[in-house]
């Protein structure tokens, strides 16, 4: 019966399958429409919390146009939203690529933490090395030791089948007293301090601010190259490269993968492995980029907050970027938001979780905003 | 009762799924409603059940109209439907099950079980459904627990009952005992709708036959004035051949040879007990067997999934006994999965994605560490074409195909390479009759062509119909093996084997 067929009647035919369908309304209304409206239902009910906590009309006003400010109203503004998305996006990263993977990390905070030590401890045991290596190296270092701390619980899986949520649960909490532990040693802490506190980064080992040739204050370093660096490298690694097809694959429907011969325990390892080595970047980016040196607690929850990031950003390097500057922004208005109208920071977080909520509900966003939506058809298949 | 669907048309978005549909349903009756998967079978019953509601036309229950808001509705009006996916609670038993949602009560809710089963024996009585209202759902066979589900149904009172494809999951013997529950379900005044894509079984069974065709009634009949013939075509809109078109085999070297394999449980049960068959070239041996004797883990113990406990598997003349999934792939082994759905495909990625599934490592698919996805793309739109796999794009998720077009879709993706042995477990289950014929062609393509074909179906049809050698498979063994050179084996004696008796007790 395929006789029939002649040469140009085939190729007709494979051109039409070849034939991309144009990006549809449905798509883009997952896309855009869904999340723009998640936040601003989230300030919205921001406002409305504001107002039952006894903050008057005025200063909520004052408070928003603060937050809007703060985060995208001036060169500085941007400068600290960007800095502050850093870390947040190179952590979200990492978590995405293991949300494709089927893989719920919850450990970024710690891989994040140790991460950022090595990279500390590393520029400052080599003080000779000149600037662009020792700042590489270090990069590098922080990346190294995320993976590897990462890959235990990769490991665990992979041959005992313990739960990833679990194990890096735990891991957590090791880095953690690990990282007091670290910081006490000899060789590690700053002369003359008792409290844990480690050594600074030299200055060739730091990520050079980009634009304080314009002005001392703006904090803005080269780690925002790193950080698109890393988008596209990760939306490469999943998208156009074999090992994240297997990582998409293992993902989306475990079973398959192991029919088609994909190695499960190569994949659960290898994506923890590049997971982990994102959040230790970082920690590294953090550290050689803003803070200059280690202290207990320095992620300051980043490595929490880039889970909400990665769900925002629908485990899609791209959308993982802006919901980072989204994150970010939130963070430098936040500040100036408590400034100008001492609103308390707290109310960020309220709003960064109810973005959450938002997003991931999006049929209350979709019958919040009705008009914002094409009508769609009930139903299942045929 | 008699319901009366008049001009049904229902659509989601551009898919007209039922077109201007007029149907009649007596008590006392069977209805069979014929037609290929994606045909508007499902969509049509569920409009009945008031799972769904028409764009156009109306429904009427004894001669009045009326208008289902929900499932409930439809129930209330005494139309109850039986999923071909069952609904029960495992742990629950019977009684139980069956009245879950409307469980009898005592004073303050108090659950009044002794009630329920006696009111689950009453229709089991009635009915002659003979199912134990004590036992656990998860105890009882496939087949028992379907007629849970008609007890469900029945205790709810309906007058009407749709059975969306029963016998798909039934043995032969299943079948016959679930058609005389149908037949007294009947002789009790009720309307039953039989769905199915079986020919043989809607001619056993229907009193009228309704046939369906892309949403339209292609053709109406009683069994006494149709044949399977005339029935597929109307079901597919061209004549179908039933018979496979082959030749005789011509079997070569040996192309698969397994000696003594042993598979364990966690329980140290051997799940496969000293298994030991050769497939050679250009032949297809059939393994025939009631579900659940060992096929399953045969299959997984050639292809690679599952370790043997001891034994020894050779493929062309190399031991692949410890070699990996991948590897036994490489080398030219094609597999199609048993359960498409979970183990075959990955629904959410593109039809072009699931064409190289196993195979974009490759060189042909790949640059170094990247994929070359122009030459997917290119390859996957060739291999739709090549096997008939209608979609519109290979960009679109494969979940979007039809059953029929998934399995030909899998099938493109282990036939195209160069293999040397292809396994195929329950290469047709769930299809519709043009895709069988069409699988079944491919399949024996591959024979002719010089490869090892391994063919696992629990349908006894399918086997008798591709297979050269027949092997059965009882209790993890191989326990019985025909020779089927045009088609000579005794189905008697492959249906007596598959039920475990053995030639040497027989004799």
């Amino acid at each position: 019966m395929m006789d029939g067929k002649d040469l140009k009647h085939v190729n007709e035919d494979m051109r039409k399958l070849l034939a991309r369908a144009a990006f549809g309304r449905g798509d883009f209304e997952d896309l855009f429409v869904v999340p723009v409206f998640a936040v601003v239902a989230a300030l919205v009910l921001g406002a409305v919390i504001m107002l039952a906590t006894g903050v008057d009309l005025p200063t909520i006003g004052q408070s928003f146009v603060a937050l809007a400010v703060g985060s995208f109203g001036s060169l500085n503004a941007v400068s600290e939203t960007l800095t502050a998305a850093i870390p947040l996006v190179l952590a979200g990263l990492g978590l995405g690529l293991g949300f494709r993977a089927g893989l719920f990390n919850i450990g970024a905070e710690g891989q994040l933490l140790l991460g950022g030590t090595a990279a500390v401890i590393f520029t400052f045991s080599f003080p000779s090395l000149p600037f662009p290596v020792l700042m590489i190296f270090g990069l590098l270092a922080g990346a190294l030791v995320g993976a590897a701390y990462a890959s235990i619980a990769g490991i665990l899986k992979a041959t005992t089948g313990a739960h990833e949520v679990i194990s890096t649960i735990m891991l957590n909490l090791i880095s953690f007293r690990l990282l007091e532990y670290i910081l006490r040693q000899p060789y590690i802490q700053r002369e003359g301090r008792s409290d844990p506190i480690s050594k600074s980064v030299p200055e060739a080992g730091q990520l050079p601010r980009l634009l304080d040739w314009f002005d001392p204050n703006l904090r803005l370093h080269a780690g925002v190259f790193v950080m698109l660096l890393a988008v596209v490298f990760v939306w490469w690694l999943l998208f156009r490269s074999k090992i994240g097809f297997a990582f998409r694959a293992s993902g989306a429907n475990p079973d398959a993968a192991r029919y088609a011969g994909m190695r499960s325990g190569l994949v659960i390892v290898a994506a923890m492995a590049t997971a982990g080595a994102l959040a230790g970047l970082a920690g590294a980016s953090q550290v050689q980029g803003v803070l200059g040196r280690a202290s207990p607690g320095f992620s300051a929850q980043m490595g929490f907050d880039a889970i909400a990031l990665a769900l925002l950003g629908r485990s899609h390097p791209v959308g993982i970027l802006f919901a980072g500057i989204l994150f970010g922004g939130l963070e430098a208005g936040g500040r100036q938001m408590q400034v100008d109208a001492g609103v308390s920071i707290d109310l960020i977080g309220i709003i960064q979780a109810l973005i959450i909520v938002f997003i991931a509900a999006p049929l209350l966003v979709r019958a919040i905003f009705p008009w914002g939506f094409r009508k769609e058809t009930k139903g299942g298949k045929a | 009762m008699d319901v009366e669907l008049r001009g049904i048309t229902k659509r989601f978005g551009a898919v007209v799924a039922n077109d201007n549909v007029n149907m009649v349903i007596r008590g006392g009756e069977v209805l069979g409603l014929l037609g290929e998967n994606g045909a508007g079978k499902s969509t049509m019953m569920n409009i009945l059940s008031g799972l769904y509601s028409p764009d156009e036309g109306e429904i009427l229950i004894d001669g009045k109209p009326v208008s289902f808001d929900g499932p409930g509705d439809g129930i209330a009006a005494g139309i109850g439907m039986v999923h071909q996916h069952f609904m029960l609670v495992p742990v629950f038993t019977v009684a139980e099950n069956v009245v879950l949602g409307v469980e009898p009560t005592k004073r303050l809710g108090y659950l009044d079980l002794k009630k329920a089963r006696a009111q689950v024996d009453e229709i089991n009585k009635k009915y002659g459904l003979h199912v134990p209202a004590d036992a656990l759902i998860e105890d009882l066979p496939v087949g028992i627990q379907q007629r849970v589900e008609i007890l469900k149904v029945l205790f709810r009172e309906a007058d009407v009952l749709i059975l969306d494809e029963p016998t798909a999951v039934l043995t032969p013997q299943e079948v016959e005992d679930f058609f005389s529950i149908v037949r007294s379900l009947k002789e009790a005044g009720k309307a039953i709708v039989f769905i199915t894509h079986k020919l043989h079984e809607i001619l056993a069974i229907s009193d009228r036959i309704n046939v369906l065709r892309q949403g339209r009634i292609t053709g109406e009949g009683v069994p006494e004035s149709l044949d399977e013939a005339k029935l597929a075509e109307m079901m597919v809109g061209r004549p179908v051949s039933f018979t496979v078109d082959k030749t005789e085999a011509n079997p070569g070297r040996a192309m698969l040879e397994m000696t003594d394999v042993i598979m364990l449980d966690d329980a140290d049960e051997r799940l496969l007990d000293k298994v030991s068959l050769t497939v050679h070239s250009g032949e297809v041996v059939g393994v025939a067997g009631v579900q659940g004797n060992g096929q399953t883990e045969l299959v997984e113990a050639i292809t690679g999934l599952e370790r043997v406990a001891s034994g020894k598997i050779i493929f062309d003349g190399e031991d692949i006994t410890h070699a990996s999934v991948r590897e036994r792939h490489s080398r030219g082994m094609a597999h199609i999965p048993e359960d498409r759905h979970r183990d075959g495909m990955i629904s959410t990625f593109t039809i072009a994605e699931n064409m190289v599934l196993n195979s974009y490592y490759e060189p042909a698919f790949a640059r170094g560490m990247a994929i070359d996805w122009a030459s997917v793309q290119k390859t996957a739109a060739k291999y739709c074409v090549d096997f008939d796999v209608r979609t519109p794009s290979v960009f679109l998720p494969a979940g979007n195909l039809s059953g029929g077009n998934q399995q030909k879709m899998v099938v493109a993706r282990e036939l195209e390479r160069q293999t040397k042995l292809v396994i195929a477990s329950q290469p047709t289950r769930g299809l519709d009759v043009g895709s069988i014929e069409y699988i079944h062609a491919r399949l024996i393509e591959a024979r002719d062509e010089g490869d090892g074909v391994l063919i696992v179906s629990s349908e006894l049809d399918e086997i008798m119909g591709l297979a050269d050698r027949i092997l059965v498979m009882f209790d993890g063994r191989i326990v019985a093996e025909f020779d089927n050179t045009g088609g000579k084996a005794d189905r008697n004696a492959v249906g007596l084997a598959m039920a475990g008796a053995h030639e040497g007790a027989a004799a």
